[in-house]
């Protein structure tokens, strides 16, 4: 993992400064609530409901144990016990007292985080692949550039006030795991001549208008990515419309303009800015990647799982995923049991989850974009004293990518911007499909709802996507079918008029039933609609 | 309280300045001024001529000023670049690391925030046109010219 060197700490205490002096002249009346919102907002402080909520950075969804257990201890000491992780592999606590939000930092500051740029429009977390650094399919550990480019991107002089909020995410797999193609840019690492590059995309996002990204570069080696994004990003601050918040991001100036327009105008950009000396010296990514190098993993361990507890075994078969090195395993931890929040963990979750990270998975674990955890390098040995602990704390959940790994946003329950409320919805769909074979029977089946048109839940990418509305002062749930976040990313199709919170519990029941009854073999739901098309999931629904 | 504020040697350019359309229309102006729509890479043929470029912010958080700025330094130009307009103090760092040296804001600014502002960061991260060294830099300093 990463350490902050004295140049990190420095940044990162100065900022701590800053805004508790901002703070303070806030709450001293020398700053009106006008003149404070835009510099809170660029510290991830949000004035919501009922409180301020604070979002807190956990740069490409990787920490250590003792970050984990700094982020349970604020949880209990600040906000009423809970954390929520985010689609951003972030953090938000949301019952936060303005007054405490500078000792917060404080606190992060001691353990190497910061809430530096979780919002206001500018670039935000680096997002990455869960499994970065312990899969076998990855061309190189993406990490490396994502701290490269968070470095980069925190406090750019150029680039704080952009037209609205950029989203980077990098990756390194065929399989993509972090929905890169629906960022401002994704970057997906590749091999050319056994030199490591990136493929660049430009212009995804999901929101009120979702576009899939297209390509724009097919390889930017690793010693140009800086002045390359430059380029990319002066090109849209500059042109980017500012006229409208609902298409100011690049996703909408990409498809104005056109994607060979926009490129031609960021090659012209590049070929100035390669000249100015931007761009680290390539020893600067080898520092970083030397903080990536494989940890200190065991050899000649035991590939057995003893399988004899079946609960265990369920969870072994839907949990576990394969890891790189012989006799490890990655453990994905459920922040989806079928009565919960999903996202929410305790603080006595997150100390559980901190100590199990220190104790058996090399002190490291991992945030997901699908609001789960993971633990990434696990002995196989130890999967049932892992397994048991979890259990004992309801973190045992085995429905990883089922239908009740459901990803939702706060809602209407906390968000000032919601129309509608996301988690009751997200239980009430959880406790219909409850029965463990059903769901198994169902298989992958990604179901994700948003409260509002800014689609925070991701249901634009959802097989099955939710949109809650307000229909004349009632709340209503459009239901899409056909979405993907993966490297065979689709937008959803609305299916078409909307429902109530039960009708649209019955709707999903209508077309998960037409996919048993139709599919073919190995079919996964999102096979059986695109082979199908809408028209019978429609008539099943409407018929 | 100020209501001006130059980091430049010297005096400060009185010219009152011109639109870019008026004076790439016209070979005697010395002063621009650079609205947020505007391109400042019209102004590159003219540079040797120009002593004030201002770019004017109308509201803050439009940022377009902030790559004219660097464009223009960029490109070479040497004179005073001013940043006029809704200029807060928490937005004087970034101007400066852009190349703005002087400020002329629509409401005055309190020195010794500015010095604060200007003072709390002892590193940075990136390369800009303010001449400072890049934590990258730093920590190679054997790949670093001079």
């Amino acid at each position: 993992m990463y350490r902050y060197d004295s140049y990190d700490q420095s940044i990162v205490d100065a900022r701590v400064d800053e805004f508790r002096d901002q703070v303070q002249r806030r709450l001293t009346g020398a700053l009106t609530e006008d003149q404070f919102k835009p510099l809170r907002l660029m510290n991830g402080l949000y004035l919501q409901l009922h409180a301020y909520m604070l979002r807190v950075a956990i740069p490409y969804g990787t920490l250590s144990g003792k970050q984990m257990r700094k982020l349970g201890e604020i949880a209990a000491k600040y906000d009423k016990g809970y954390g929520h992780f985010t689609t951003r592999q972030n953090l938000q606590y949301n019952w936060i007292k303005l007054a405490d939000a500078p000792d917060i930092l404080a606190e992060l500051a001691t353990v190497e985080m910061h809430a530096i740029q979780t919002s206001g429009n500018c670039i935000r977390n680096i997002s990455s692949d869960q499994y970065a650094g312990v899969s076998a399919d990855e061309v190189a550990d993406p990490r490396p550039w994502a701290e490269l480019l968070r470095q980069w991107s925190s406090f750019h002089p150029e680039f704080t006030y952009l037209p609205r909020k950029f989203k980077i995410a990098v990756i390194a797999s065929d399989d993509d795991r972090a929905a890169m193609r629906l960022h401002d840019i994704g970057l997906k690492l590749v091999s050319k001549d056994g030199v490591i590059g990136a493929e660049v995309y430009a212009g995804g996002g999901m929101g009120r208008t979702p576009m899939v990204a297209p390509q724009i570069r097919d390889f930017v080696p690793e010693e140009e990515i800086v002045s390359y994004l430059e380029a990319c990003l002066r090109v849209y601050n500059r042109y980017g419309r500012r006229d409208n918040k609902y298409k100011a991001r690049i996703k909408i100036l990409v498809h104005e303009i056109g994607v060979e327009d926009y490129k031609r105008q960021v090659e012209e950009e590049f070929a100035h800015m390669k000249q100015l000396g931007l761009n680290p010296p390539v020893e600067e990514l080898d520092r970083i990647r030397a903080f990536f190098a494989n940890p200190a993993y065991e050899t000649g361990l035991s590939e057995a799982i003893d399988r004899a507890d079946p609960a265990f075994a369920l969870w072994v078969d839907r949990q576990v995923a394969a890891h790189k090195q012989p006799g490890y395993a990655i453990v994905n931890i459920s922040l989806k049991p079928l009565t919960g929040i999903p996202g929410d963990a305790s603080a006595e979750q997150i100390e559980l989850v901190a100590s199990l990270a220190e104790q058996y998975s090399l002190d490291e674990l991992r945030v997901t974009h699908a609001q789960n955890l993971v633990l990434p390098h696990v002995k196989k040995a130890d999967l049932y004293a892992i397994w048991q602990k979890l259990e004992n704390a309801g973190l045992a959940e085995a429905n990883l990518d089922l239908i009740t790994d459901i990803i939702a946003c706060p809602g209407l329950d906390y968000c000032a911007l919601a129309n509608a409320r996301s988690i009751p919805l997200a239980q009430k769909i959880a406790q219909r499909f409850a029965d463990a074979e059903r769901q198994a029977e169902l298989g992958e089946l990604k179901l994700k709802i948003s409260g509002c048109i800014n689609a925070c839940g991701h249901h634009h990418a959802g097989h099955i996507g939710i949109l809650g509305v307000d229909r004349k002062g009632v709340e209503n749930f459009q239901l899409s079918l056909g979405g993907s976040g993966a490297e065979d990313t689709s937008l959803g199709q609305i299916t078409g008029p909307g429902f109530s919170e039960d009708g649209v519990v019955d709707a999903i029941e209508k077309v998960t039933d037409l996919y048993l009854a139709q599919r073919e073999s190995g079919e996964r739901f999102l096979d059986t609609y695109r082979r199908l098309g809408m028209k019978p999931f429609k008539e099943a629904i409407y018929g | 309280m100020v209501e001006f504020l130059s980091f430049r040697d010297g005096e400060s350019a009185q010219e009152p300045a011109v639109t870019v359309e008026s004076f790439t229309g016209q070979t005697n102006a010395t002063a621009v001024r650079v609205e947020p729509g505007e391109d400042a890479r019209e102004l590159l043929p003219y540079l040797d001529r120009l002593s004030l470029v201002e770019v004017n912010f109308p509201a803050y958080g439009d940022g377009r000023g902030y790559s004219a700025a660097r464009i223009l330094r960029e490109s070479g130009y040497q004179g005073e670049l001013r940043a006029v307009g809704d200029v807060l103090v928490d937005q004087i760092n970034a101007m400066r690391r852009c190349g703005f040296d002087s400020f002329h804001p629509n409401k005055a600014l309190d020195d010794a925030a500015v010095d604060r502002a200007l003072n709390r960061y002892a590193d940075v991260y990136q390369k800009a046109i303010d001449g400072r060294q890049p934590v990258w830099a730093k920590r190679h300093p054997e790949k670093i010219d001079g």
